[in-house]
């Protein structure tokens, strides 16, 4: 089991938390204006890394406050856990949603 | 009273035995005697017993071969409260009264309930040391020494590892039992250390947390005092691990070599040294390396007469092979044991001994008569649980095994499970492992990081282990490997392996699964790096190598490893969370009630719900038919409590309704409650629900019984995650609201009853709306005028502490109007009759709601989650599923739910019977069936491909190697012009 650094009540066992899949995946600002391409990408893609990866975490059995962590999906290791309002780990790409996922196009 | 029976093979001193305790005990009904610190196996063998039960599938006599958990044959049952199989005997305790059953493979559930305890116990420790061996305790001992939290796991009842076996060792100067004894005080004075025996760690995962089973107190004497558990889980989470689970010695499998009589020579030299029972008189150590010859000068000073059989050539360098022979022992280079010969009792009586040459053929065999046969095939780290957590490991072609590459981040490796095979270097190894975690955790100084070749002893390791001969099998003096027994647990022979080889099996997975050695309940400990080896010769020029040199183990690879390391009982696993333990049981204030009226209650998600309430006489039909009627008639009620409630609450809290639902909320008067539903960002229904408006910046909100807790998830989630602008908050109140549904043509009168202040009329109190008021009896109440029926019906909000009372309020303000209970059966009755779909019945994640003809329900004005997918060329372009009525043509049936439909002309000559030669095309399914008392027939809701232009077409249902015919009709059919709801 992972130990979770929960931004607000420190670190607690993985039990407590809920997954939130990538991280960084806004809501389309219009999705009216998008392609059924682009909106698909949006409901549909998301990227799976073999390295590190930032994703959405809950602290679903504390204080039910979503925050992101980057986790190594190679050895599961948390190397930092930040609020929506924290600076951004250095290196962590935010991925552009409102351009069609490589893998949709063409589909 | 205890009298010791007879124990020919017991020498006259030595082991860490108690022999002040004698213990006695019943193995198949026959007195064994032994003494405290025996185990069954020990006892047995002192006693002069060779043959334990015969094996699984071929019924081959066996005897014991190891001292330990990879024992494969002695396996036992013993009788209990509640029996307990499977056990090694090789590490049950001795005790008095045990009565011991001989396995032949197989054990047998035992079918009554186990009355014992176990439990949990959580955790959180500096550093975990895995093993209590030499390298394990100077580990344990080195961390304790700096203030760390000390947690030491040892799966045996006494600590020492191998040096249990041999007594005669001296550590630090003293000998090795007086040392073990000095730690463990040591250890066990310290207040931030624990020392758990009996202990086996059996799954190690991410983030360092283990678990582990403890074996606590007498297993299978009287039942423990009461609150002591039998077996406790612990779960640890430790900042480091140092593993020292040391090695297991692997057997070399030879003709019959499964016989009795024929033991791991690390096991007899347990036995001598830990348990002082000689097994042999006249023994035959056959070995691969040097390990086996302490055995032999340990058996030669308890009296046997020895020879060693040793498989490397005489030209191979080996200092303990020579002082063997300068000792005076016979010791046969380059030779091997090729078969053995059983006596009457079909133990060992005499071995075939032959020498081989470089690729293993035997030459001419010698009879040698021998009642014991010791082999040494060399050494495998106990890796196991370094694997679980994807640790790395390389065949060492000098070591002859497989050993870790280096630890898993956090970890340490100490002693021979890293492949030192000698004490002082487990020793030297342990307490620089014990060191260095408990400096990683801020205890004591800090080390520098240190690579895999600067631990200690790593330059020492190959010449200490000396040199073993890669033998795995040796051909007998018979053709064939029929009677090569290669896993003694599944009865698999060597000629089993090469069938799977022959039928062009390579991978040692496919191999494992073809032959299924390696996957009983010892999971392959004995047998898997033997059954690699021989694949290693079978495959070796079928299999590439690494360029320019000859295929090795490594290039074949190890099976997986997977949790446990040993058996787990599952009642250990369950631990406290057996019986009314097992889930929380939610119950509404108006339960004892639902009890004393003989409601049937069904779980709903945690809740208990009365399902229906049956009188005397009464199926379930029965009542649930008076129970329609009543609500149809007359007047009814329905404990609505368990309904998932949420205040929304904040300045922008309708702008917030707005974007969740797909209907608009911002427009909604304070005092009227509006049905909505919430969607997924691809369009399909996420849950359904009224929402009442308290105040302008106030909701309160229901959601669908089983689906409460992730609605509250769902609004927290957008809430935080994409509209942290908005000013809104969620609490759940479901606990807070005790609900009554009042429901049925008379239910006015009982509201009016009940709440005397209340305009009820028709146009003083409109559907749709709500009142808070003061009931008759002086309760504050909510009281909304909602309906899940179709007919006139009011829902009752009080506090949750009024709840029974406000409930038998009612029950007597209608007694005059016969209002009757009425449970879950009679309320989806009621609501599939007018096409209330629930969601999770009648959606799956799949369904839109123009899919459930709720185009009425979706806006086209404005945003909300799921829009955008309205107009996705995937839901407007094709054919969708609709939700329909399904009336089947014979009235009496009831269709189960889940009946696929399909179109007549689509069956061919398929009669229903096996499986059609081609898929039949599936138009739908039936996802609520019922008998209606309104329509006097069955009937269902079902999902039809296209189905809202298939309405008066008639199809066949499928079930249960069966077809009928269904007419399909329009949803609603019952009161389609909703004339009914306001009385």
């Amino acid at each position: 089991m992972l130990t979770i650094d929960c931004p607000h009540c420190g670190p607690r066992p993985e039990t407590e938390f809920g997954y939130g899949g990538q991280a960084h995946v806004a809501y389309p600002e219009d999705p009216s204006a998008l392609t059924d391409e682009e909106w698909a990408g949006y409901l549909f893609y998301r990227d799976n890394p073999r390295g590190e990866f930032a994703e959405r975490w809950v602290h679903s059995a504390g204080c039910r406050k979503w925050f992101n962590a980057v986790r190594d999906t190679r050895t599961y290791r948390i190397s930092a856990t930040y609020t929506s309002a924290g600076p951004v780990p250095a290196g962590i790409v935010r991925p552009r949603t409102d351009v069609p996922h490589p893998v949709s196009k063409g589909a | 009273m205890t009298s010791t029976g007879p124990q020919p093979h017991r020498l006259e001193t030595g082991g860490v035995i108690d022999r002040s305790r004698p213990v006695d005990f019943l193995v198949e009904g026959a007195a064994v005697s032994g003494y405290a610190g025996d185990t069954i196996a020990s006892a047995l063998l002192a006693g002069g017993r060779r043959r334990v039960g015969d094996s699984i599938y071929l019924s081959r006599p066996r005897g014991i071969v190891a001292a330990g958990v990879e024992e494969p044959n002695a396996l036992v049952r013993i009788r209990g409260e509640c029996d307990e199989s499977m056990l090694p005997a090789t590490t049950v305790e001795a005790a008095d009264g045990l009565d011991v059953s001989l396995l032949s493979g197989i054990g047998v559930l035992d079918q009554r309930q186990d009355p014992a305890e176990y439990d949990t116990m959580n955790v959180h420790t500096d550093v975990a040391v895995i093993g209590a061996g030499p390298a394990g305790l100077a580990a344990a001992r080195e961390a304790a020494a700096t203030g760390a939290r000390v947690t030491v796991f040892e799966q045996d009842f006494e600590l020492g590892g191998s040096m249990l076996a041999d007594p005669t060792q001296h550590i630090e100067g003293v000998p090795a039992r007086e040392w073990v004894e000095v730690v463990r005080a040591e250890l066990e004075a310290a207040p931030e250390v624990t020392v758990l025996a009996r202990t086996t760690v059996f799954g190690s995962y991410d983030g360092n947390y283990l678990i582990a089973l403890e074996k606590r107190g007498d297993q299978f004497g009287a039942p423990a005092r009461p609150g002591v558990s039998r077996q406790r889980v612990w779960h640890v989470n430790a900042a480091r691990v140092v593993l020292a689970t040391g090695a297991m010695e692997r057997t070399v499998v030879f003709a019959d070599s499964d016989r009795p009589g024929v033991m791991l020579a690390s096991a007899v030299h347990t036995y001598l040294g830990r348990y002082a029972v000689l097994p042999g008189q006249a023994v035959v150590v056959f070995t691969t390396n040097d390990s086996a010859y302490p055995v032999a000068h340990a058996l030669v000073a308890a009296g046997a007469a020895v020879t060693v059989v040793d498989a490397r050539e005489r030209s191979v360098s080996s200092p303990a092979r020579d002082a063997a022979v300068a000792a005076g022992l016979s010791v046969r280079p380059g030779s091997a044991v090729v078969g053995v010969d059983g006596d009457a009792g079909e133990a060992v009586e005499a071995a075939w001994v032959a020498p081989i040459d470089a690729a293993g053929t035997p030459g001419d065999a010698e009879r040698v008569s021998a009642d014991l046969v010791a082999v040494s095939g060399g050494w495998s780290p106990t890796l196991h649980l370094h694997s679980q957590r994807q640790g790395s490991v390389h065949w060492d072609d000098q070591l002859a095994g497989f050993v870790p590459t280096g630890p898993v981040g956090g970890q340490f490796l100490a002693g021979s499970v890293a492949g030192a095979y000698w004490t002082e270097g487990c020793l030297e190894q342990g307490r620089r492992a014990g060191r260095r975690a408990a400096a990683e955790t801020g205890h004591g100084p800090a080390y520098e990081a240190e690579t895999a070749h600067e631990q200690p002893g790593q330059s020492e390791r190959a010449a200490r282990a000396g040199t073993t001969r890669q033998l795995w099998i040796v051909p007998g003096r018979a053709e064939g490997y029929a009677r090569h027994l290669v896993d003694l647990q599944r009865d698999q022979t060597a000629a089993d392996l090469l069938r799977a080889t022959g039928a062009g099996m390579r991978s040692v997975e496919h191999i494992k699964r073809y032959t299924s050695i390696g996957t009983g309940a010892d999971q392959g400990k004995l047998s898997g790096v033997t059954t690699i080896g021989i694949l290693t010769a079978a495959l070796a020029d079928q299999v590439p190598a690494a360029e320019g040199s000859p295929l090795t183990p490594g290039d074949i690879g190890t099976t997986t490893f997977r949790a446990p390391f040993t058996p787990v009982a599952f009642g250990a696993l369950a631990g406290r969370c057996r019986g009314d333990l097992f889930d929380a049981a939610r119950t509404t204030p108006a339960h004892s009630w639902h009890v004393e009226h003989g409601a049937v209650f069904e779980d709903v998600g945690q809740w208990k719900r009365p399902r229906y309430y049956p009188q005397e006489g009464e199926d379930m039909d029965a009542a649930v038919t008076r129970e329609c009627r009543a609500a149809r008639e007359g007047v009814a009620f329905l404990d609505a409590t368990t309904l998932g409630k949420i205040e929304v609450r904040g300045a922008d809290a309708p702008e917030f309704l707005n974007r969740i639902y797909t209907n608009g909320y911002l427009k909604l008067a304070v005092g009227k409650g509006r049905y909505g539903v919430m969607c997924t960002p691809d369009g399909m229904v996420f849950d359904d629900g009224v929402s009442l408006r308290l105040a302008p910046d106030r909701y309160f909100m229901t959601a669908t019984t089983g689906n409460a807790a992730k609605v509250l998830d769902w609004l927290e989630e957008w809430s935080q995650t994409e509209w942290p602008d908005l000013d809104v908050t969620f609490t759940s109140v479901t606990e807070q609201w005790a609900t009554t549904a009042v429901v049925g043509p008379r239910s006015r009168e009982v509201i009016a009853r009940l709440a005397p202040d209340l305009d009820v009329s028709k146009e003083g109190f409109g559907f749709m709306e709500f009142r808070d008021t003061v009931l008759a009896s002086g309760i504050p109440a909510r009281i909304c005028r909602i309906t899940f029926s179709g007919e006139l019906a009011y829902e009752v909000n009080v506090a949750t502490w009024y709840g029974l009372k406000v409930w038998e309020d009612i029950a007597e303000a209608g007694a005059d109007l016969d209002i009757t209970p009425y449970g879950t059966e009679a309320m989806h009755v009621l609501r599939a009759e007018k096409a209330y779909p629930i969601v999770g019945q009648d959606t799956d994640g799949t369904v839109t709601p123009q899919d459930l003809g709720m185009d009425w329900i979706v806006s086209t004005t404005k945003e909300f989650i799921g829009k955008r997918s309205y107009s996705r060329r995937a839901l407007t372009e094709g054919v969708r599923k609709h939700l329909v009525s399904v009336l089947p043509v014979d009235t009496s049936l009831r269709l189960p739910e889940g009946a696929q439909l399909v179109e007549p002309d689509a069956l061919g000559d398929y009669t229903g019977q096996s499986l059609p030669v081609r898929p039949i095309p599936m138009l739908g399914h039936v996802t609520s069936s019922y008998h209606s008392q309104a329509l006097g027939r069955g009937f269902g809701l079902a999902l039809v491909s296209d189905g809202r232009n298939r309405i008066g077409e008639t199809v066949l249902a499928s079930f249960g190697g069966r077809f009928a015919e269904v007419l399909i009709d329009e949803p609603v059919l019952y009161d389609k012009e909703g004339a009914r709801r306001d009385g």
